[in-house]
């Protein structure tokens, strides 16, 4: 177990650098961020002081070293964007975008099985079949458009929902929350319908098809010969198999959901990190760039690190080949 | 009855104060860099400062100088290079402290320092100094007519306050720095900052103690300032009721805004002019064709200008909103004339004879670099551009990259055919003359990557920024714009316009730097 778990954080690690290098290797194709540091006056002499003051002047090698050396004492830079550190930054975003995920993925969750349940039960009805049918736009439109269709309707013509912005937020220690105001939870709505929509058309099409694989199997057809009620044979029997792989996807999308909300962040003028992405992408800002990455990469690796310690326990398989490793 | 229940929930969000105040919510693009009025000099940064913090002397909406903390101001007749400003009395900061000239020499000297943005701005002053409690003299290195114009964005701080707080050095974001005056402001100026959220919200309360209560309208009680990245998100909430003024309306929407009861556009030729730069050297940075830069060739240029045909630019790709330029100088800015500004039409048949006679009867190829998210339209008129030289024989590669990208590209001369947008804060031709047509040195022709090299303008140059006599000065500068007119190193396109949207209750004037300051804003 110990070294299944050693080997497995060293490659976690390894992963982490990796992402690393290959981010500090393409931020100069992502332009110089010098020009948008100094005024239209600036003289061919600024330019060059800044370049050095920067470090920009240096290997790409050596500018991802004095990062990861600061990185690792709690170091990330400041801002160049917002002359602040980044860690703070980032903090002050972190909130806005958790909420948003955690939201829309609760939301995807919810609707998700409830329509997968519907659609699998009465399967030929004419609402399962156009549940399916709109589940398509679900999967095949961007989500760019989408916010923007939402927008339009909700905001513009029935100026029933607000079209950017967190509402009015309540602070908590260091966290900012939008749960606690009318106008927080109000502001919610549009974002997380418009980030979940993906992952609820996911959910819905996974459950759906295992609960058609389900109710064939003997075990449901015994239970409608003891006589028990559909509800308890639905929910009781069928749903509860069917459960474990949607957990399972759940928890993988989970992370992708925070990586992905930049697009909805953008449209909405959300204050999260997906927006502070997109921003520091503009401003070519290093330092807020790499310690994205870096976060976002760290929560993928820790989410398939806590998946596979999982499968481990789960899977005696694993611990023979573990053991012997 | 769900409807108004939910619109005033979103509105109590928006507004911080009590009932009866006039909240104006303000959505932009952009948002302000750091309220360090000494450490960015970029546009958005210097809107949102100024509104809470003052310069000597302002540009008013219409173009003319405006006395602000500073009410008269002249060149010293003993010495042509020391101006003398006369500083208002009775103005306090935010805090309730006096301003005098002690601020005003703390100020200057700290935009002036080596961390300042702004110090590029006032290079030619050589000292400040305090002569009355009211009164300061500012010596320049040489005599310099144009000084009170180049310290309409520099803001003037408490010194005391600054003092106190440790933030007598801009911040310097390059080392890692951040100060109090980063994130916090005492100025003189008509809002007080109350809080703010970077790239979230910014919201000011009216200082009911400003100096200049009777003489501007400052009729606006708060300002909620939102950035709003998204273009189409924000004319969105414009239409939906929830801000009440957006800067910058894409040209494709104005119609859209215009046909909404409520609201109304309010336009402005921008001090902006767009234009394509040619490399003049013997070199292409591409590789020479046959030998030869077929852009050296004055005859190339010219032929090259009058196959850009500015006025189905300006009806097809900017759908009327520009104007046609025959110079690179905004139309505002000392030494324009309409006859400057005159362009030739265009007429294939003498294009196709001019390169016949340069020697490039079939003409040839060449690469257009272009940014894609700086100017309005900017790759759509390097398209249009691109197809118009075709028709003459020149055929054109678009390169259309983002600006992060573009601006470095051309600043190293890694090009040989670029577009490019230029604004004159100081509303002087030598501004222009300086970083465009000087030969690219360490402190001039920064932003000149035409190689162009004209030593005799280059002296010229520096005689008008010293020439106190403004009518021998005015004759120098349109002989200047002469030459460089007939050089063609840039092409000219147009002159950007600006579009204000914004509830049809405010009176406004577009500002032609596109920076609006609310105090000007009356409310019918």
């Amino acid at each position: 177990m110990i070294v299944f778990f050693i080997r497995r954080l060293g490659q976690s690690l390894l992963v982490l650098l990796i992402v690393g290098l290959v981010a500090f290797s393409m931020f100069r194709f992502v332009g110089d961020p010098i020009n948008n540091m100094l005024g239209q006056e600036r003289t061919q002499a600024d330019v060059d002081r800044m370049r050095v003051e920067l470090g920009l002047d240096r290997a790409i090698l050596t500018q991802y070293g004095i990062f990861l050396k600061k990185a690792v004492q709690g170091d990330f830079g400041v801002s160049y964007r917002q002359g602040r550190p980044v860690i703070e930054v980032l903090a002050e975003r972190a909130p806005a975008t958790l909420e948003l995920a955690l939201v829309s993925g609760a939301l995807a969750l919810f609707f998700g099985i409830v329509f997968g349940m519907y659609t699998a039960i009465k399967r030929d009805s004419f609402i399962a079949k156009s549940i399916m049918t709109a589940s398509l736009i679900g999967v095949s439109l961007p989500t760019f458009l989408i916010g923007i269709a939402l927008i339009n309707i909700f905001a513009v013509k029935l100026e029933l929902l607000p079209s950017f912005g967190r509402g009015e937020t309540v602070k908590i220690g260091g966290w900012t929350t939008g749960f606690l105001t009318r106008s927080g939870l109000i502001a919610l709505i549009l974002p997380s319908i418009t980030l979940g929509l993906y992952q609820m058309t996911l959910i819905m099409r996974l459950v759906r098809a295992e609960m058609l694989e389900v109710l064939r199997q003997d075990y449901i057809r015994f239970a409608w010969a003891r006589g028990l009620k559909e509800r308890s044979i639905n929910f009781n029997h069928a749903l509860r198999n069917t459960l474990v792989p949607v957990i399972t996807v759940t928890g993988l999308q989970l992370g992708s959901i925070i990586a992905f909300a930049i697009i909805t962040e953008t449209v909405f003028q959300w204050p999260g990190m997906g927006l502070l992405f997109v921003n520091a992408i503009q401003f070519v800002d290093i330092p807020v760039m790499a310690a994205y990455l870096m976060l976002i990469s760290l929560v993928f690796v820790t989410i398939n690190l806590l998946v596979d310690m999982l499968y481990f326990a789960v899977d005696p398989r694993l611990r023979v080949s573990g053991g012997k490793g | 009855m769900k409807k108004p229940l939910l619109v005033t929930a979103a509105a109590v969000a928006l507004m911080t104060s009590s009932a009866g105040a006039e909240t104006l919510r303000w959505g932009l693009a952009g948002d302000a860099l750091t309220l360090d009025p000494h450490a960015q000099n970029e546009g958005v940064t210097i809107m949102l400062q100024s509104q809470m913090m003052e310069p000597l002397v302002s540009r008013a909406p219409n173009g003319e100088l405006e006395p602000t903390l500073a009410t008269e101001w002249a060149i010293k007749k003993a010495d042509p290079t020391v101006w003398v400003f006369k500083l208002r009395e009775g103005v306090k900061f935010h805090d309730g402290a006096a301003f005098d000239s002690e601020d005003v020499v703390f100020s200057l000297n700290r935009a002036r320092s080596q961390a300042s943005q702004m110090k590029g701005l006032i290079a030619s002053i050589a000292e400040v100094k305090a002569t009355g409690p009211h009164e300061v003299e500012i010596k320049t290195k040489g005599p310099n007519p144009i000084l009170p114009a180049a310290m309409t964005s520099i803001f003037m701080l408490d010194k005391t306050w600054v003092e106190a707080n440790k933030a007598t050095v801009p911040q310097n974001v390059a080392a890692g720095e951040v100060t109090f005056a980063s994130t916090n402001v005492n100025g003189t100026g008509p809002y007080k900052l109350v809080s703010r959220e970077q790239d979230n919200r910014t919201v000011m309360r009216r200082n009911d103690d400003y100096w200049g209560m009777k003489t501007f309208p400052v009729k606006v009680t708060e300002v909620v300032f939102t950035p709003i990245q998204n273009a189409a998100t924000r004319v969105s909430a414009l239409l939906s009721g929830e801000l009440d003024f957006i800067q910058d309306v894409p040209v494709q929407d104005i119609q859209r805004v215009k046909s909404n009861a409520g609201l109304k556009i309010e336009t402005q030729t921008e001090n902006r002019s767009v234009f394509f730069g040619l490399n003049v050297s013997d070199k292409l940075h591409g590789g020479n064709i046959n030998g030869k830069n077929p852009l050296a060739d004055v005859r190339v240029r010219q032929a090259m200008s009058m196959a850009i045909n500015r006025d189905a630019i300006q009806r097809v790709v900017m759908r009327g909103q520009s104007v046609p330029a025959g110079v690179i100088m905004p139309t505002f800015v000392r030494g324009w004339s309409k006859e400057l500004n005159t362009y030739p039409p265009t007429d294939v048949a003498k294009i196709k004879a001019m390169l016949a006679d340069a020697g490039y009867k079939d003409g040839f190829s060449i690469q257009l670099d272009c940014p894609n998210d700086r100017y309005i339209n900017d790759e759509a008129i390097c398209q249009a551009a691109v197809s118009m030289l075709s028709q003459v024989g020149i055929k054109v590669n678009l390169n259309a990259t983002s600006k992060a990208l573009f601006f470095p590209q051309i600043g190293k001369l890694e090009t040989d055919f670029f577009m490019l947008g230029w604004g004159v804060p100081s509303y002087d031709s030598e501004y222009i003359f300086n970083f465009l047509y000087h030969t690219k040195s360490d402190a001039y022709g920064s932003w000149n990557s035409t190689r162009y090299s004209n030593p005799e303008l280059d002296s010229q140059i520096k005689a008008i920024a010293a020439e106190v006599n403004l009518e021998a000065r005015d004759a120098m500068v349109k002989n200047m714009w002469e030459t460089v007119k007939k050089d063609a190193v840039y092409i000219p396109i147009h002159h950007q316009m600006l579009n204000w949207a914004m509830k049809s209750k405010y009176t406004v004037t577009v500002d032609p730097d596109n920076q609006a300051r609310i105090k000007y804003f009356s409310i019918n």
